[in-house]
């Protein structure tokens, strides 16, 4: 490696895949950096999905996506515990609401076989209405995939972007890669603040993974961004439903899925529309009201609970129904893109398939010793929060006073998040990392606190 | 009396409740309130209008806050600030947390005084974008009279009721030109004198039959969609601030984690003349019942059921018998919304009656199965201000009877 390059590899986006990419590589002996256009990690597609840790039961047999969202589970839900990465697994049934969708089910079963899923399994309409009383009249039977699992969008990338900081890794925020071209031996990125120059550059894109790939001298793939429109219904209708309700899926889309979600939410949606422009995330009328006729279908008592969020994804769709995920040893490029709603439960593995073609194209890859994972302060509601511990709060009053009154996050909170590896900068960098203004009010009680807040602690760092 | 009673949250009614308990001799009054100053919602509403019909007095809401405050400190309650209830134990107790540590709270009874707040605008899906700059007249007082932060230049204010109008203030008071005010209702539901003077002062457009349909901006927001609901015709309002006020939602959620059954209608805990919900020991008052009345109202409910609390202490029991009290569309809800077998006048002697729209005619018609209950005026049919109905017109209701509906009793109907 020359020592005149401002680094050994640049990765460019920091979602949830940039990230994990970003500290795989930081475990070794790199120098690594990672930059985001956004002022944040993880704060376009990975904030706004359905929040789901998949099998990949349900995967194209064969397909890079079906391999890499098996063996990313394996890995998620591994490491999730270790790092305070809220995850439950709490099953998935997948809902027949018609004879014609009934006679799909064996067809299903036999794609998660292929998949090498065999847990999957069908249940008698009494056994779903057993497990799910709440399911709305006319559900012709189930299956029931019970590995499927819940986990939180917010920590799971910040806790791989912590662990790539704390070990090392540069990163830029506010930083889009305006301009790249091929020097040599290595590439020269133009961004806001200046020319990074690094041997190897890997895409990460997400949205612009295609705009990036071009920069990069390919034309392979187009993203469509496809936006899905979720709702998220009061805690207080947490108990209506306990498993991820999932629809059967039709040729263009998965349909619409009731999950409880790890902060004791239940979360409704997505939509499925092909749209052009990569920053339209606004939510429509049409959309939030397909969202409640599926909800007053799927789970009519929802109706009866207030709406907490409504919040809209784009998922990074092309043309092709595989990732588009390829590493080119001649140019020291490697692409992570066309990664849609399956990108957070196959970040791990995407990161472990980026560093083995790294390796295979002669990347010297040393890993460094006695690396410890960062531990992320807990957002789930099933396991401890900090107002709940006594020892904690008598350690420190702080945990004590609770600021944001719907969600209980206390001023500890409030302040650790403004301390982290990687800290919120902004009122919407915190709700992430603490939930505060998340809850029902949507900050008619903390809001003026919490600005406050931002001021005061955030301008002691 | 040696007993112990337990008032969650500290607002008017909350703290005018553990005043009169104090003042009844009930030995300990402990008043829970999670903010870091007891007072609710006044605290930050800086005009005045506070305390007419509760301390015959004209106050600002930061003066009424810290009147009500000393008023129970001075007749002994305790009020623990940065307190907050999060949950019930499993024998009724109440869980806490504060700086001091986690703990519980035993009390031979329990006032919910917990109020209400506005609907953020997920909860009314407002479609569009989610820029900067949209917040309720909640957030919008705390910013400008508790923080005294800048909060943008142009508004449009969402609502036109008296909340609506106290926005318009304090935009005003901010530096912030409010370019309209838009309400679905074919009228403003505050005072005439209100809007004229909001017409005169700030020269303020009035909307009516109008509906935000979306909002648009990226960072900040940019405009808003107005429909005319006359005609379906949009139009796009600049503007870099929304103000979304009143769609008052109770803060229910202590009551429900308690299992307290919530009317349908209000959203709040359903009680009777006597503020008993359903929960043995456990009364609530204030704008926990139905979203906001003003401050004064809610003292006085606070009082009311503070008396009650002192007669249940001495052995008053609790209703065996409670029959839900319904309403028909256009009518929204009415409070109390409980018969019970051993029924009590409710505060101030009257139901308050709120519709969904603007009723010409005001005739109200009470009945139980296919027995006529009572006919007869209501003082105010609107959205926005409650009329009253007194409560000798409910009194003829069987408690162990069927169900009971109200409906406005049309010229031609029965």
């Amino acid at each position: 490696m020359s020592a005149e390059l401002d680094c050994d590899v640049l990765v460019v986006g920091a979602g949830v895949v940039g990230c994990a990419i970003a500290r795989e590589l930081s475990r070794h002996r790199l120098r690594c950096t990672l930059v985001e256009a956004r002022a944040d990690v993880g704060s376009a597609t990975s904030k706004a999905n359905t929040a789901l840790l998949h099998t990949g039961f349900d995967a194209k047999p064969g397909s890079l996506e079906a391999r890499l969202v098996r063996r990313g589970y394996e890995l998620l839900s591994e490491h999730a515990p270790r790092v305070g990465i809220p995850w439950e697994r709490v099953g998935a049934l997948l809902v027949a609401w018609s004879d014609e969708q009934l006679t799909q089910f064996p067809a299903i079963i036999e794609r998660a076989h292929a998949n090498g899923y065999t847990a999957i399994q069908e249940l008698s309409v009494g056994e779903l209405y057993r497990r799910e009383p709440r399911l709305g009249i006319g559900a012709r039977g189930a299956l029931l995939v019970p590995d499927e699992g819940i986990i939180c969008p917010f920590t799971t990338p910040l806790a791989f972007a912590s662990d790539a900081v704390s070990w090392g890794c540069r990163l830029l925020l506010d930083a889009p890669v305006t301009g790249l071209e091929r020097a040599g031996d290595h590439w020269v990125a133009q961004l806001p603040g200046g020319r990074l120059r690094a041997s190897w550059l890997i895409n990460a894109a997400g949205l612009r993974s295609d705009e990036l790939d071009r920069l990069a001298g390919h034309d392979r793939f187009t993203v469509t961004p496809r936006r899905g429109e979720l709702i998220v219904y009061d805690k207080l209708a947490g108990g209506h439903v306990s498993h991820i309700i999932l629809a059967v899926p039709t040729s263009t889309s998965k349909g619409v899925l009731v999950a409880p979600t790890v902060f004791g939410n239940v979360m409704v949606g997505p939509t499925a529309v092909d749209i052009e422009d990569k920053d339209d995330t606004g939510s429509t009328h049409e959309g939030l009201e397909y969202v409640l006729a599926e909800t007053a279908k799927i789970v009519p008592g929802l109706a009866d609970y207030e709406v907490t969020a409504v919040y809209v994804g784009l998922r990074a769709a092309t043309e092709h129904s595989d990732y588009q995920l390829t590493v080119d040893a001649a140019n020291g490029y490697a692409c992570a893109g066309g990664i849609r709603s399956t990108g957070l439960s196959a970040s791990l593995a995407i990161a472990e398939y980026v560093r083995e073609g790294l390796a295979g194209a002669g990347l010297t890859l040393e890993q460094r010793q006695g690396l410890q994972p960062v531990s992320m302060p807990n957002l789930g509601e099933r396991f401890c929060r900090p107002y709940t511990d006594g020892e904690r709060i008598a350690a420190d009053p702080a945990y004590g006073e609770i600021v944001c009154f719907c969600e209980r996050v206390t001023l500890g909170e409030i302040r650790d998040a403004l301390r982290a590896p990687v800290p919120a900068r902004d009122a919407d960098g915190l709700r992430r990392r603490t939930r505060a203004q998340m809850g029902r009010c949507q900050g008619f009680y903390c809001n003026a606190r919490v600005t406050a807040l931002l001021d005061e602690l955030g301008a002691k760092l | 009396m040696k007993r112990t009673v337990a008032i969650v949250g500290g607002g008017p009614a909350g703290l005018a409740a553990a005043t009169e308990l104090r003042r009844m001799g009930v030995e300990r009054v402990v008043v829970f309130e999670r903010e870091r100053d007891p007072g609710g919602i006044p605290r930050h509403c800086a005009h005045q209008g506070f305390g007419i019909r509760d301390l015959r007095s004209l106050l600002s809401g930061p003066s009424y806050a810290r009147r009500r405050a000393q008023l129970a400190a001075a007749a002994g309650a305790e009020i623990r600030t940065r307190t907050t209830v999060t949950g019930w134990g499993t024998d009724g107790e109440l869980e806490l947390t504060s700086p001091t540590g986690r703990a519980e709270f035993t009390a031979d009874a329990i006032l919910l005084a917990t109020g209400c707040r506005e609907r953020p605008r997920s909860a009314r899906l407002i479609p569009g974008t989610r820029p900067a700059g949209v917040m309720t007249t909640g957030t919008l007082q705390q910013l400008v009279h508790l923080r005294g932060v800048a909060v943008g230049s142009r508004a449009v204010v969402v609502g036109a009721e008296h909340v609506s109008f106290s926005a318009l203030a304090t935009l005003s008071h901010a530096g912030v030109r409010t370019v309209c005010m838009t309400t679905e209702q074919a009228h403003h539901q505050s005072f005439e004198l209100f809007r004229m003077g909001a017409r005169l002062r700030y020269g303020l457009r009035l909307r009516t039959q109008s509906r935000l349909t979306a909002i648009h901006g990226g960072t900040r927001v940019e405009a808003v969609e107005l429909t005319d609901l006359a005609t379906g015709d949009a139009e796009l309002v600049g503007c870099d601030t929304v103000v979304l006020t009143a769609d008052w939602i109770p803060d229910h959620e202590l009551a429900a984690l308690g299992g307290i059954d919530l009317d349908r209608a209000t959203r709040g805990p359903a009680v009777d003349g006597a503020l008993r919900t359903s929960r043995t020991g456990v009364f609530a008052a204030g704008n926990l019942l139905r979203g906001a009345e003003t401050a004064d109202v809610a003292a006085l409910e606070g009082r009311h059921a503070a008396r009650r609390i002192v007669r249940h202490l001495a052995g008053g029991g609790w209703p065996q018998r409670r029959l839900a009290i319904n309403v028909q569309a256009p009518l929204a809800w009415i409070t109390p919304n409980i018969a019970a077998d051993d029924p009590t006048i409710p505060p101030r002697g009257v139901h308050l009656v709120r519709a969904a729209t603007f009723v010409p005619d005001r005739e109200l018609l009470v009945t139980q199965g296919d027995r006529n209950i009572w006919r007869g005026p209501v003082s105010r049919l609107q959205p926005g201000r409650s009329g009253t109905l007194p409560a000798a017109s409910l009194a003829g209701i069987d408690p162990s009877g069927t169900a009971v509906e109200i409906r406005v009793s049309s010229p031609s109907g029965p």
